[in-house]
């Protein structure tokens, strides 16, 4: 506060921050390059900044609804909600922690699942909520996560999820973390039955979520400058002590490690993946089981062969 | 012998020292004070029992990572015969904070995998404290998938602070060592039996955790994060990590209220490094009941049911819609 700040009575100061003075909705800034950007030309940009090309947090609602053709969607199990089966508290009720998070987000959980279709093809799209507890994995996000994997085993349509998590959620202690067994455990199932799952790692995806379903994509895609990592920084430079390496954990740190196969521009993603899914999918549908391939007859396998 | 009492068993510990003492006295000066040290250690008994009847989380956290624990290799040594140790991932290193090898179970061969903590400083480095990095992962998968070419079961120990939090350990992909063990281990063809033996820390213990059968020593906790770990987030202070223990029911009877484990391997009064045999004992034989029950089914039986199970952890609500 300047001195002559200090001066003015305080019962005649008006606050001049410059922080709270752009009017909510109109405007908004970078994060990254503190561009002041129209709100509605960052909608349309999906929260990228058109300036620096940074890639903000995005809801999972407004993730799916871009990603996927308009009309023609079906969310499921939307129903299911949160059991406070521990009666977990710490400052907090785990119990109010949820209605807070289904206040403010206006969803019942940290995922949404999405049976609906990318330029025509049918498919199920799931996004995690970053704003709903820190996109952490429940009991809730793991049944809703197994149910998106079985509607595609049963309708033979691929899985394409956007994962933003800080990993397992604690309130749900041993339940939470064998979420990752459940998850992974679908996952391979699915795989088995030679479906393709496309896994999307945003802005960021820790712990539990990202030492599961996260990891477990045939194609795995990092959006730009997205942090993608088992532990946290914080804990690994207090056990390491030493200060970690410029991009430590980032999709392109990633990338130059052999941990994801390529990094795509949140605004390509609709392309690219359907482009992906093309190659995956071939125009026959989906690749042949074991099962299908023994049905062929030699010259039928043979011709496809060529 | 020096059981390294811990602060809750203080009580406990100066019993003992006094027992000692008599005994001490008792040997110089040739007076007979049997009687007396019958006694003392019978009322130390009493003592010991009443403490270990209302142990907190906290307290049986603790007990989980005594110093005097046993550890895999113990358990090796004390239950299987014919232990070939293998080693590496065959990419990158060996890792040996994660043991495993070929064994004999009362004759029977299988594959033994479980965290190895060490017991000195020096072995404690060599070890990292239990705290495997990507290739520990991927040795134990390696080992996995050779028990599973040649039909052995396979028998994991759990006992891990957790998953290895360093820079090497994320460059070489620590999520992902872990996501593929639990992929590959939940439709592995041959029987899994997991017991946690002490501390069962997160993803780092889960990884070595899927299978047809979780058992739990008495005196381990099995968490999603240390009490340590969960405190400073949740309370912004590591100091209430004893609030954190309880708040997570971390223990095997919590556990086991919940449906998440399938069976507690009791422990002997004052915990397994009171009687490492008796403590080998009860391991050995729910492992050996576990692996006849397993034996007994069908390979197709035994690998639905244990999809189920893993399908059937969560508890969640079907709200009304609307």
């Amino acid at each position: 506060m300047s001195w002559f700040h200090k001066l003015v009575p305080s019962k005649i100061r008006t606050e001049a921050s410059t922080k709270g003075t752009i009017p909510e909705g109109l405007w908004s800034k970078c994060p990254s390059c503190n561009a002041i950007l129209y709100r509605s030309e960052v909608d349309r940009h999906q929260s990228v900044c058109a300036k620096c090309g940074h890639h903000m947090r995005l809801s999972a609602r407004k993730r799916l609804h871009a990603f996927l053709d308009p009309g023609n969607r079906m969310e499921l199990a939307e129903s299911l909600v949160s059991v406070d089966v521990l009666k977990f508290k710490d400052s907090k009720k785990y119990k109010d922690r949820l209605l807070q998070a289904q206040k403010a987000s206006g969803e019942k959980d940290a995922l949404i699942v999405v049976a609906g279709h990318l330029e025509g093809r049918p498919l199920v799209a799931a996004a995690f909520n970053f704003e709903f507890m820190g996109g952490s994995m429940g009991s809730v996000v793991g049944e809703r996560f197994v149910r998106g994997v079985n509607h595609c085993v049963d309708h033979r349509v691929p899985l394409v999820v956007f994962s933003a998590s800080g990993g397992a959620r604690m309130q749900e202690s041993l339940l939470s973390l064998f979420q990752m067994a459940k998850t992974s455990a679908a996952l391979a199932r699915m795989a088995k039955a030679g479906v393709p799952f496309i896994s999307v790692m945003t802005d960021p995806t820790m712990g539990g979520v990202s030492a599961s379903l996260a990891m477990l994509g045939d194609i795995n895609i990092g959006e730009p400058g997205a942090l993608i990592g088992f532990a946290g920084p914080r804990v690994i430079e207090q056990t390491v002590r030493e200060k970690l390496p410029e991009g430590f954990q980032r999709s392109e740190f990633l990338l130059d490690h052999g941990a994801i196969d390529m990094i795509v521009d949140r605004r390509e993603m609709r392309t690219t993946i359907a482009s992906l899914l093309a190659h995956l999918m071939a125009d026959t549908g989906a690749p042949y089981t074991d099962d299908q391939r023994l049905m062929l007859s030699p010259a039928e396998d043979s011709q496809n062969a060529h | 012998m020096d059981l390294n009492f811990l602060d809750f068993e203080q009580p406990i510990a100066d019993m003992q020292a006094k027992i000692d003492e008599l005994r001490r006295v008792g040997f110089d000066n040739e007076i007979n004070i049997s009687e007396e040290i019958a006694k003392l250690e019978e009322k130390s008994r009493k003592l010991t029992e009443s403490v270990f009847t209302s142990l907190t989380a906290w307290q049986i956290s603790q007990l989980s990572r005594h110093p005097q624990r046993l550890y895999t290799l113990d358990y090796i040594e004390l239950i299987f015969e014919d232990f070939h140790e293998l080693h590496g991932d065959r990419t990158f290193a060996d890792d040996p904070a994660i043991v495993g090898g070929l064994a004999k179970l009362e004759g029977t061969p299988v594959m033994i995998i479980g965290h190895q903590k060490g017991r000195d400083t020096k072995d404690k480095i060599f070890r990292n404290f239990g705290m495997p990095r990507p290739e520990g992962y991927r040795k134990a998968l390696r080992l996995m998938k050779l028990a599973e070419r040649f039909k052995l079961p396979i028998i994991c120990l759990i006992d891990t602070p957790g998953a290895y939090p360093g820079i090497n350990a994320e460059e070489r992909g620590q999520s992902e060592a872990i996501a593929r063990n639990l992929f590959e281990m939940a439709t592995l063809k041959t029987p899994i039996i997991c017991t946690v033996i002490g501390e069962g820390g997160s993803g780092g213990a889960l990884a070595i955790g899927v299978g047809d059968r979780l058992m739990m020593l008495q005196y381990s906790t099995y968490s999603v994060i240390s009490p340590e770990g969960c405190a400073s987030i949740l309370w912004k202070s590591a100091d209430k990590a004893e609030l954190a223990a309880e708040a997570m029911g971390i223990t095997s009877d919590r556990l086991l209220g919940l449906s998440l484990i399938d069976e507690i391997i009791p422990e002997p009064l004052g915990g397994c490094h009171r009687d490492r045999e008796k403590t080998a004992e009860h391991l050995a034989s729910a492992l050996k009941r576990s692996l006849a029950e397993l034996n007994a089914v069908s390979l197709e039986t035994l690998l639905e049911k244990r999809y189920q199970k893993l399908m059937s952890y969560g508890v969640f609500e079907e709200a009304n819609p609307g």
